[in-house]
């Protein structure tokens, strides 16, 4: 065996052991990033469970004006006919689940916001529990959204960064969507019909 | 002058090596929030930013909280900050709970009572193994009922106290003191340690084949390549105890455990 021979096995064999450590550790990221992701839709999941209850519970309470209700109604439809799996997660498809789901938050907060003016809904036990749970989903959602944009960014500088990328272009990672600080969040909502 | 024949000097694939070295750090320093404030040093349970408890008070709560600790290893934190912007108290709780890990690693039996004197707010951040124990209306009704009533005729003290009864209460028997400390070493580590081993064989081999040329007996042992035994301080003897540093005196609290939280509790004004 001539001595360039050997250098050049023992190039690829680092190589080799490189790209396959790099493989393991992004197949490790994306794993976690799937796992956050079931933990953000488990929680959007949970706040749509508690929709309906909180519709009856005001509707059988007060006189209350219908078009919140029904635009409630109709942004929890929407919210839950988006679902994305774990491999769909491109930045589109998130960018589309937040809309969704920032739809329905507005309504909501617009449903809770007229609720005030509805002292006897307000006294009752029901919907104050139900509006305790809203808060805690409210409250579950924002950290499952953080933990998941965390998982995502190291995912996504894992795979965008210089000598990973080239595996990660190889192997077909491509960098995945992250929930933004959302506008309707934190604008007075605006129902549109 | 100096400096720039010292860069020189640097062989082109080590300064691209420094390069990218300095651009993970960059990347993973980056984005660092301050707000949220660092674990205190030495680590205490009753944190006072504010300095609106008397010293004595303060003192009797965090025993208070540490002889819970020791028996139970639920970890309750008091944080009274000036301010959680830009983060809402919730958000803030959460964030401290996580940093600093209150609770025990593995059961998450943490809890933060967050104060912010200033917008006469309270938070009570759960950790994930006591939702069960203190459901978030739970929180809301200690909030609410024990905390907000005291604090409207400014008595901090007996608020935080009775709070803390209150919560030692719905959460007895959920956990217990225990000293298992299992560090899992990384298998990460192993792997790197089997290449390393095999890169070393190939090159001995290669260097014996390769035979001839230059002195290459330097070691003389199995290992060619200078591998002084004294760097390898084995991997599994460094403790996962930490808190050594702290001391102080008389009893001191043990240390935060890395518990984690996910959101659960709820909070008011009063």
């Amino acid at each position: 065996m001539s001595k360039g021979l050997i250098i050049v096995i023992v190039i690829a064999l680092i190589f080799g052991f490189f790209g396959c450590s790099t493989y393991n550790g992004i197949v490790g990221k994306d794993a976690n990033v799937g796992e956050k992701w079931a933990q953000v839709q488990t929680q959007y999941q949970r706040r749509a469970d508690l929709v309906p209850n909180l519709v009856n519970t005001v509707k059988g309470a007060a006189n209350f004006e219908k078009s919140t209700l029904t635009a409630v109604m109709e942004a929890r439809s929407k919210a839950t006919s988006v679902q994305l799996n774990a491999d769909q997660l491109t930045p589109e498809n998130v960018q589309k689940f937040q809309a969704a789901q920032d739809q329905l938050s507005g309504t909501l907060s617009r449903l809770l916001a007229v609720s005030e003016n509805y002292p006897q809904l307000k006294a009752t036990q029901n919907f104050s529990e139900l509006q305790s749970q809203l808060e805690g989903t409210e409250n579950r959602i924002s950290v499952s959204r953080n933990d998941f944009n965390a998982a995502v960014k190291d995912y996504n500088v894992a795979v965008r960064t210089f000598p990973a990328n080239i595996f990660a272009g190889i192997f077909g990672f491509s960098p995945k969507g992250f929930f933004e600080a959302s506008q309707a969040a934190q604008n007075a909502p605006t129902v549109q019909f | 002058m100096n400096l720039s024949f010292v860069t020189y000097r640097i062989a082109l694939p080590v300064r691209i090596l420094l390069i990218l070295l300095f651009a993970v750090f960059a990347i993973q320093t980056y984005g660092q929030d301050d707000v949220i404030p660092d674990k205190p040093n030495p680590q205490r349970l009753v944190n006072d930013y504010v300095g609106i408890l008397k010293p004595d008070e303060r003192a009797r709560l965090e025993e208070k909280l540490r002889v819970y600790n020791d028996s139970t290893s639920t970890q309750i934190v008091i944080l009274i900050v000036k301010s959680t912007e830009p983060y809402p108290i919730g958000d803030f709780s959460f964030q401290v709970g996580r940093k600093w890990g209150v609770g025990q690693k593995g059961q998450n039996n943490g809890l933060v009572l967050t104060w912010v004197p200033s917008t006469r707010k309270v938070f009570i951040a759960t950790g994930y193994g006591l939702e069960g124990a203190i459901t978030d209306a739970i929180s809301k009704r200690i909030v609410s009922q024990i905390i907000a009533p005291h604090f409207k005729k400014e008595e901090w003290y007996a608020g935080l106290d009775e709070a803390t009864t209150e919560i030692i209460q719905r959460a007895r028997g959920e956990y217990k003191a225990d000293a298992s400390d299992d560090s899992d070493a990384g298998d990460g580590i192993i792997f790197f340690l089997i290449i390393f081993v095999i890169i070393i064989v190939i090159i001995w081999i290669s260097r014996n084949r390769g035979g001839g040329g230059s002195n290459r007996n330097r070691g003389g042992g199995f290992f060619p390549v200078p591998f002084p035994t004294s760097t390898f301080s084995g991997w599994g003897s460094s403790s996962g105890n930490w808190g050594g540093g702290g001391g102080g005196g008389g009893s001191s609290f043990g240390g935060f455990g890395g518990g984690s939280f996910g959101g659960g509790g709820a909070g008011g004004d009063y």
